[in-house]
């Protein structure tokens, strides 16, 4: 009986040691980063607004268990809301376009959740692809707020708090990505351990017993796929602030899959693995589709059949999995 | 009553070509319960073999249609062996990764091999022109299409309803294990059917190359639209994919018809509706 406070409180020091070393691992990344691609910052701010969709997919395919090709459509929701907010509203000071960002990406979440989670297996996936499409004829038609398909330009972001301007250079937008992306990951460590994301897991092994304790599955699945589309919509903002300008592409169907392969390549259900995933393919896509765009393609095929027949676990996963094994064999 | 008219003859062309490619998609997933998101890629196949057989090789329409079929056939037996084999039961993500996978590589190697460009397949002088129906005149090819298609349900009823290969296939669908304890070689029945959803998805690609051209990002682009007829038509069910294909046939072709500048929209709109009321599909068992 005394002894298991003292164990909780050990697992919690654990994990709170954990998140520690996982904040240190992104700044040093981040720094890293900074050092070795000085003149190439819009790439790393790419791959930290692409990270936030990840790990908001992360959230409902890795903790709930939903598969959905469609999660684009939260990305690119709070894109155009970000932008649409500095373009026509003249709201240019980047905060509130985040924060416009974050409401049209949870409105989105909201609408798709609810459509999503009406069915299952094979016709859940298709909803997924059908809501994508739809949003993307949408945004193609609705040209009059959208730009079309020229894509949504006149947006100037004013300097961040009056001072740091988005220039050229692309390194007040790097900072203000790495900040988010801190931020969000560390919302995102207390909100997976806390009830309501052990909640979220537990629907995912077994929705029947979750009813029979009393809880609800779908009202839980909806609110995290609102969450997960607010984290969606910081990383559309943060790619329309750092942009300047709002495309087609970031409604479409093969950046969702694009997520979902890099969610898979890291490992679900770990956000380090979505993390890990974002960086290890997007540099992989720079590098690959740099050298020859050809067989661009074809190579992302081939990585994907490859993870998923000797991988199965992600990058992250597989790694983790093997030091513990290790770790057990010294003990 | 013109417009209403062809409409109705484009639509039921479209929803025949759709049927023949993705009936095989319905009947392996009923039975594999694999999603399989590389079915499109294989009708694509079918359509490069045979227009390569027609334009490089010189050869006829029928004879460029069986190269197609069975050239696919053999082209899917070692990826069915390699790679689906290890997927049979694996959750849905997995699978969906692998078949996505596998598309992209299919996708690649196409751009490569046949270059970015639009294929085209020659009809033969037969199948050109219009045939007069007395009030009006229809295209031959539309006719064709619609033929074969009424033709390929036919066969499939008739081989699942009154063979004995059928009885199995049934058996197996309902429960595997079961068929598979009372002497049923489930595996025989897996390849067999697997092998002839391919070679009715390469039919289909040369079948409906009018309308749904050939070109490398056709796996990408079509796959959703026979996802969308096999979970509208539920999974391992004629009478509901061929429900649904001449529903979605419909509405598509009405929608670009008189509404060309919304695109799929309103495609799209329907899918969902329909899903969303019934999320087993027009014809789909409670499991």
């Amino acid at each position: 009986m005394n002894n298991e406070p003292s164990a909780t409180n050990t697992r919690q020091t654990r994990t709170i040691g954990r998140d520690l070393i996982g904040i240190g691992a992104i700044i040093i990344v981040a720094v890293v980063g900074y050092l070795l691609f000085p003149d190439n910052l819009a790439l790393l701010t790419r791959i930290i607004a692409i990270a936030l969709l990840v790990l908001s997919l992360d959230l409902v395919t890795g903790y709930c268990g939903i598969a959905t090709l469609g999660h684009a459509a939260l990305f690119g929701s709070g894109a155009y809301a970000a932008g649409i907010a500095a373009a026509h509203y003249g709201i240019t000071s980047p905060l509130l376009m985040t924060l416009a960002g974050i409401l049209g990406g949870a409105l989105a979440g909201l609408i798709c959740g609810v459509i999503i989670l009406r069915a299952h297996g094979l016709p859940q996936l298709v909803l997924s692809i059908s809501l994508i499409y739809l949003f993307h004829e949408f945004a193609n038609k609705a040209s009059s707020w959208t730009g079309g398909s020229d894509g949504l330009s006149g947006i100037s972001p004013d300097p961040l708090f009056g001072r740091f301007e988005f220039d050229l250079w692309g390194q007040t937008a790097y900072v203000f990505g790495v900040v988010l992306l801190l931020a969000v990951f560390v919302l995102l460590r207390f909100l997976v351990r806390s009830p309501f994301g052990m909640l979220c897991r537990g629907i995912k092994e077994d929705p029947l017993r979750i009813m029979a304790m009393g809880a609800s599955p779908k009202i839980a699945l909806i609110k995290m796929y609102v969450i997960s589309g607010a984290v969606a919509g910081v990383g559309g903002a943060l790619n329309a602030i750092s942009t300047q300008v709002v495309g087609l592409d970031s409604l479409s169907f093969t950046q969702s899959a694009e997520a979902l392969v890099m969610l898979v390549l890291g490992g679900t259900g770990s956000l380090f693995g979505a993390l890990m995933g974002t960086v290890v393919f997007m540099l992989f896509e720079d590098y690959v589709s740099a050298a020859n765009p050809f067989h661009w393609l074809t190579m992302v095929g081939v990585l994907l059949i490859a993870v998923v027949l000797f991988a199965p676990k992600g990058l992250y996963g597989t790694a983790a999995g093997f030091i513990a094994s290790r770790l057990e064999k010294h003990i | 009553m013109q417009t209403v008219f062809s409409i109705a003859i484009d639509a039921f062309a479209y929803g025949m070509v759709l049927f023949v490619i993705s009936i095989g998609l319905s009947v392996t997933m009923g039975l594999m319960r694999v999603v399989n998101l590389a079915h499109g890629a294989f009708a694509m196949i079918g359509g490069y073999i045979a227009s390569y057989a027609a334009q490089d090789l010189g050869l006829g329409y029928a004879a460029a249609v069986l190269l197609a079929v069975f050239g696919t056939v053999i082209i899917s037996i070692p990826i069915e062996r390699l790679l689906y084999r290890r997927i049979y039961g694996a959750p849905e993500l997995t699978q969906v990764l692998m078949t996505i996978g596998i598309t992209f590589c299919i996708i690649g190697i196409a751009n490569y091999v046949f270059g970015p460009t639009l294929k085209t397949i020659p009809l033969p002088p037969l199948l050109q022109g219009s045939a007069d129906l007395g009030f009006r005149s229809i295209a031959v090819h539309r006719l064709f299409a619609i033929i074969c298609g009424l033709a390929v349900a036919g066969g499939l009823w008739y081989a699942i309803e009154k063979t004995a290969f059928g009885v199995k296939l049934r058996a197996s669908v309902d429960n595997a294990s079961m068929a598979a304890a009372l002497g049923v070689r489930t595996e025989i029945i897996y390849a067999v059917s697997f092998a002839v959803a391919v070679g009715l998805a390469a039919f289909g690609g040369v079948l409906g190359a009018e309308l749904l051209p050939v070109e490398p990002y056709y796996a990408l682009r079509y796959m959703v639209t026979f996802l969308v007829v096999v979970s509208v038509g539920g999974a391992g069910s004629i009478p509901g994919a061929l429900l649904a294909c001449l529903v979605l046939g419909g509405i598509d072709t009405t929608g670009r018809y008189l509404m060309p500048e919304f695109g799929e929209f309103f495609f799209y709109l329907a899918v969902i509706a329909i899903i969303c009321v019934f999320p087993r599909g027009l014809a789909g068992r409670a499991r």
